[in-house]
């Protein structure tokens, strides 16, 4: 490991205390190969001298970016593909035949990173739902500001639309802008971006029909799980639907939630 | 699951047998349109990867002579190109093409694309989590 063990731990504490993100003892690598390249834009010779300068300072806004680049924004549009399947085809008729087709949906993205997974959700209403589509709300949020940024912009590289986007979405939900892929105006329209640490207090959020929550339990410990989880059950409607990563469950919550079989995929609802 | 490319580069071909083979495909590589409906003819491949740009027969003439078979209708057909026009994407899957990638990509978009096309590809073991 070239990277001192202090100023390593210097990070772990930093990114837990400030996004509750738990990084492995093991793992220093992924502050060299995410920390280096924010160090640069920033002037400093090497990763060390970028971690002096974060230590020297009280906490600011180069500690934020260096918590999010700590963050693992990795996306892309549709992916696993069976919670979308499972959204489309068995949630959403479940919801509308509940609250009737007249009435939106609520859906929030909780770590949404560069907004794949939202506009995902915004096209699939289009495609599947359009006569309700208009009345749904996709909230979006992230820790880390730079990703929303990109998020909102709605512009995609063309390595970003090749994976997981099948390409009648693209013609049909894309324009092409120089070397990048614009999100057309339909589908931005549903979506709303915001930053939020879940780790934080949350701030007041209306009640949702569906949360999108895939990926992001991982990086916690088991006390900020709990804590989530309980914010989760708060804003969750009583026949929401929670969607978690494939590695994930809400059993730090005792039994608050429980199993529902939707299609070949599994998400949950307050019990 | 046998996969048929069809690209005229020698190292295009290198690259995706590579991919699929990665993933338990079978694969044969022909260099033009005409050498891959003889060959078609002959393997039944499940899959047929598509270059677009070729001398001679090129991917969207050969794709639509594939569509133009009833024989071969149950086979994907997936387009691998430069092209990132959206009328000749749209035209593409318009004459049949099940799914389109762009150049440049990496093997995660290959068999992301494959799947969409309805393939059954297996997904990696390894998961890297911070």
């Amino acid at each position: 490991m070239s990277l001192p063990r202090p100023e390593f731990d210097y990070v772990r504490r930093l990114v837990h205390t400030h996004a509750a993100i738990v990084i492995d003892p093991a793992k220093a690598y992924l502050v060299e190969s995410r920390l280096a390249p924010l160090a640069k834009e920033h002037g400093c010779a090497s990763l060390e001298e970028f971690l002096r300068l974060l230590q020297s300072r009280a906490f600011g806004a180069l500690h934020r970016e260096a918590v999010a680049a700590m963050a693992n924004n990795e996306t892309w549009f549709f992916r696993d593909s069976t919670p979308f399947t499972a959204l489309a085809e068995q949630v959403i008729p479940r919801l509308l035949e509940a609250r009737g087709r007249d009435q939106g949906l609520s859906i929030w993205c909780a770590a949404c990173s560069t907004g794949q997974e939202p506009y995902s959700i915004a096209m699939l209403l289009r495609e599947r739902y359009a006569p309700v589509a208009a009345c749904c709300s996709i909230l979006a949020t992230d820790l880390c500001e730079a990703a929303l940024q990109r998020a909102a912009s709605g512009l995609y590289r063309q390595l970003e639309v090749n994976r997981g986007l099948p390409a009648a979405l693209l013609t049909r939900y894309f324009t092409r802008e120089g070397l990048y892929w614009q999100v057309r105006p339909e589908v931005a329209a549903l979506v709303t971006f915001q930053r939020l640490n879940l780790a934080a207090p949350w701030p007041a959020i209306a009640p949702v029909d569906v949360l999108f929550l895939r990926n992001v339990l991982i990086y916690f410990a088991a006390e900020t799980r709990r804590q989530v989880l309980t914010e989760v059950r708060r804003v969750l409607r009583p026949d929401g639907f929670l969607f978690l990563g494939p590695a994930e469950t809400p059993r730090d919550l005792g039994d608050a939630f429980q199993p529902v079989e939707a299609g070949n995929y599994i998400c949950y609802q307050p019990r | 699951m046998h996969a048929l490319i069809v690209d005229d580069s020698a190292s295009m071909r290198a690259i995706l047998k590579r991919t699929l083979s990665e993933r338990g495909f079978e694969v044969t590589a022909a260099g033009n349109g005409s050498d891959a409906l003889t060959l078609m003819a002959q393997l039944a491949p499940h899959l047929v990867l598509v270059d677009w740009n070729m001398p001679g027969m090129n991917g969207f003439e050969l794709l639509c002579e594939i569509r133009r078979q009833p024989r071969y209708a149950s086979v994907k057909v997936v387009m691998v190109t430069t092209e990132t026009n959206k009328a000749e994407m749209s035209h593409a899957l318009a004459a049949g093409a099940d799914e389109y990638i762009m150049k440049p990509f990496t093997p995660d978009v290959v068999y992301d694309k494959l799947r969409l096309a309805g393939l059954p590809v297996p997904h990696s073991e390894a998961v890297e989590y911070a």
